[in-house]
């Protein structure tokens, strides 16, 4: 079993917190891990994304292959695009509605969601809005981890874990927060499906 | 022991701190930072005392660490490609020097550009300098290299090089740690002139070094190098570090109908290559950054045996290799995901809103406008991003401290006023000797010293230059009602103008020093202050 992830977004918006979640959480599920993370300029505002490898064997290459990623999670709508020829045929798109627009030349959002949904498979949330309707908007992240937690083939418990392990020096109260937009994030999914 | 899931930077840290160094030296760069910045932050380096304050630049990092070798103790020594060249003096006579205490030269190369403006191959510098480099290719490989390196170091009284690539640098995986060992006592050399390399003493050096040579090579052959064999002889592959996994992921079951030779350590490993050379009917070697290991095979007048690489075409000439790249040079099909829409367009890296360099761009943009575009040299780090829409307000960025020495050349040649940009931490890492250049000269310049109290671009270490600036200016003989120190804020834009416009109109040196925190780092500070608060 592998499971390969290109994880998208734009520098600073914090893509290597849901790398790190899944990270921890197939580690403790006994799984092999490579992930590859962007460092260094890009971080200023640029594209960014990390290749998130997990497998029960052994994993050769640091890099997904084009054309053999089971899902792209995305933090921002016209960034999960960028990455469609890494895709498989029949993988999912995760990705964020809020566009994050920081360039003159952003595309018209209305188009962007167009493109989104002729891929096959795909889940388009507002996570933004959600995690500021539950009073923490930095929460956004793990909603969209959780609306691509069912198709991650790990324990959902494992992921709370490891959301736990990872906010705990924040307090009670940011763990609560996180592990409740991950409920959230897994929800929508299961209705949407 | 415990694995830990660690970058190949944290896994080289890792080793270091295991294997007993007592300093790690080191100027901040892409993709090597987080090495130094490990060993910074582990309270088990702390505990050992290990040094790690940042150096002025590559080349002090270099020296320092040779210092401690000199006195027996392990260093270990971490910079980015580019570094080794301002290191290069350092490094290049360190090996005709030798080593007492182990020292470990770790280049971090960035094939691609991810982050830099060339991408030199550091494996042409372990040639040049003719001492043994190792090069992993995953993160366990790297770890335990470390180990193996500081001991040949020893073994052989000579400085070894490690070299890596972005993608091993900032790539996580499982590292199993070994037991660690004690740090070395001082202990001088046992000849206290082989560190003085005075021409008779240094032509026996670099004979011992020469002699070496067999050595070296020996442990190449003995130590990390692995040579698989199989049965279709119509080709051998030769993959050098990290390539090697773009090859065994195109081989989900492992099984590779060719001979392999794994190539982890220089000089050459000659038996090995000789071997898969002898037996199979022509070579495909894979190798990240130049091909290096494909020219020495192939020679110059290519006669031999058919060698397929980056120099014949079956691999693009520049760029980082792939698992893609790879299985193309295979010749096997190459199946990639549908195309990129049209309407996704490019968005490059720009500097942060609120950021103090916005602002001060936005002054000299004006400032100039008098004089013409076209006469702004520049440096590295975040303000490199001010040559992009919507400031273009720079004219260069070539090398680490460059941008003053350049614009007194231009001045020279009659393009005055000239101006340079540099940052704080780059002007302590080499712009303060080209400052003295025009000062000595009574260059027709001005200087802008951005100084955001940090190293920026590689994510906010400390500076060198902090709170030291105007005084290293007086100090070089800058007069003194010519450093002018301003805040960059848009609500001072008026008032910065009109500093920049009389220094600009100055005929000499003048330096102005646009002073005002990192926004990030200031982000950082607030919500630590903040979430102190919330915790009390």
């Amino acid at each position: 079993m592998k499971i390969d992830i290109i994880l998208a977004g734009v520098g600073g918006q914090g893509i290597l917190s849901i790398a790190a979640t899944i990270g921890l959480a197939a580690v403790d599920a006994g799984m092999y891990l490579k992930q590859a993370e962007v460092h260094g300029m890009s971080q200023r505002g640029g594209d960014v994304q990390s290749h998130l490898r997990l497998s029960d064997k052994e994993i050769a290459s640091d890099l997904i292959p084009e054309g053999k990623a089971d899902m792209i999670i995305s933090v921002e709508p016209m960034e999960s695009l960028r990455y469609l020829p890494m895709l498989s045929p029949d993988g999912w798109v995760i990705t964020n509605t809020k566009p994050f627009v920081n360039i003159p030349n952003y595309p018209d959002i209305e188009q962007v969601m167009n493109e989104i949904a002729k891929t096959e498979k795909h889940i388009t949330i507002d996570a933004d809005k959600m995690a500021s309707d539950i009073g923490s908007p930095k929460s956004a992240n793990m909603i969209i981890l959780g609306a691509a937690s069912p198709f991650l083939n790990i324990e959902f418990v494992k992921l709370e874990n490891a959301i736990r392990f990872l906010f705990k020096n924040k307090g009670e109260e940011v763990v609560n927060k996180n592990i409740e937009a991950l409920h959230l994030g897994r929800n929508y999914t299961e209705k949407t499906l | 022991m415990q694995k830990l899931l660690l970058l190949g930077d944290e896994a080289i840290a890792q080793a270091a701190i295991d294997a007993g160094i007592s300093g790690i030296y080191a100027y901040p760069g892409t993709p090597s930072t987080e090495i130094t910045e490990y060993v910074q932050h582990s309270r088990e380096a702390r505990e050992k005392k290990i040094k790690s304050t940042w150096s002025a630049n590559e080349k002090t990092a270099a020296e320092g660490a040779i210092g401690m070798s000199y006195a027996g103790k392990r260093a270990m020594v971490c910079m980015k490609h580019v570094g080794l060249n301002v290191a290069a003096d350092a490094f290049i006579n360190n090996a005709i020097t030798g080593a007492n205490g182990g020292i470990i030269y770790l280049a971090a190369d960035d094939p691609s550009m991810h982050s830099s403006q060339n991408e030199q191959d550091s494996r042409f510098f372990g040639k040049f300098a003719m001492i043994p480099v190792l090069e992993p290719s995953n993160q366990q490989e790297a770890y335990d290299m470390v180990h193996y390196g500081f001991d040949i170091s020893e073994k052989y009284k000579t400085p070894v090089m490690m070299r890596i690539t972005t993608r091993l640098a900032h790539s996580r995986a499982g590292v199993v740690r070994k037991p660690s060992r004690a740090q070395n006592d001082i202990k001088l050399p046992d000849d206290l002139r082989q560190f003085v390399l005075l021409p008779a003493i240094a032509r026996k050096r670099y004979k011992l070094l020469l002699e070496n040579q067999n050595k070296f090579e020996k442990e190449s052959e003995e130590n990390f190098t692995q040579y698989f064999d199989a049965a279709d002889k119509s080709m051998g592959i030769i993959a050098c570090g990290i390539a090697y996994n773009y090859l065994m992921e195109n081989y989900p079951d492992r099984n590779i109908p060719y001979p392999v030779l794994k190539i982890n350590q220089y000089p050459l490993p000659r038996k090995q290559v000789e071997k898969i050379m002898g037996e199979c009917a022509e070579i495909l070697v894979l190798e990240d950054g130049y091909p290096i290991v494909e020219e020495m095979i192939k020679g110059f007048l290519s006669k031999g045996l058919k060698i397929k690489g980056r120099l014949d075409g079956t691999i693009p000439r520049d760029g980082e290799l792939n698992p893609n790249i790879v299985a193309g040079a295979l010749g096997m099909d190459v199946k990639i995901g549908k195309d990129v829409p049209s309407l996704v367009t490019a968005r490059p890296p720009s500097l942060c809103k609120g950021c103090p360099h916005i602002d001060s761009y936005m002054a000299l943009n004006e400032a100039i406008q008098s004089y013409g575009t076209g006469r702004v040299f520049s440096d590295i780090g975040c303000y490199t991003l001010g040559a992009l829409k919507p400031y273009e307000s720079i004219n260069s960025c070539v090398d680490m401290g460059a941008s003053i020495t350049m614009a007194k050349g231009a001045a020279d040649a009659g393009l005055t006023p000239a101006i340079a940009v540099i940052g704080d931490s780059t002007f302590t890492h080499s712009g303060m000797t080209g400052l003295l250049d025009a000062v000595n000269d009574k260059s027709n310049i001005t200087v802008l010293i951005l100084d955001n109290g940090t190293t920026g671009m590689t994510g906010g270490q400390d500076s060198s230059a902090t709170g030291k600036i105007e005084d290293i200016c007086k100090g070089l003989g800058v007069e003194e009602n010519h450093i002018r120190i301003i805040k960059p804020l848009r609500n001072k834009h008026e008032e910065n103008l009109q500093i920049y416009k009389e220094e600009l109109a100055y005929n000499g040196v003048s330096v102005i020093i646009p002073r005002r925190e990192c926004i990030v780092a200031l982000n950082k500070k607030m919500r630590a202050k903040f979430s102190q608060k919330e915790k009390n």
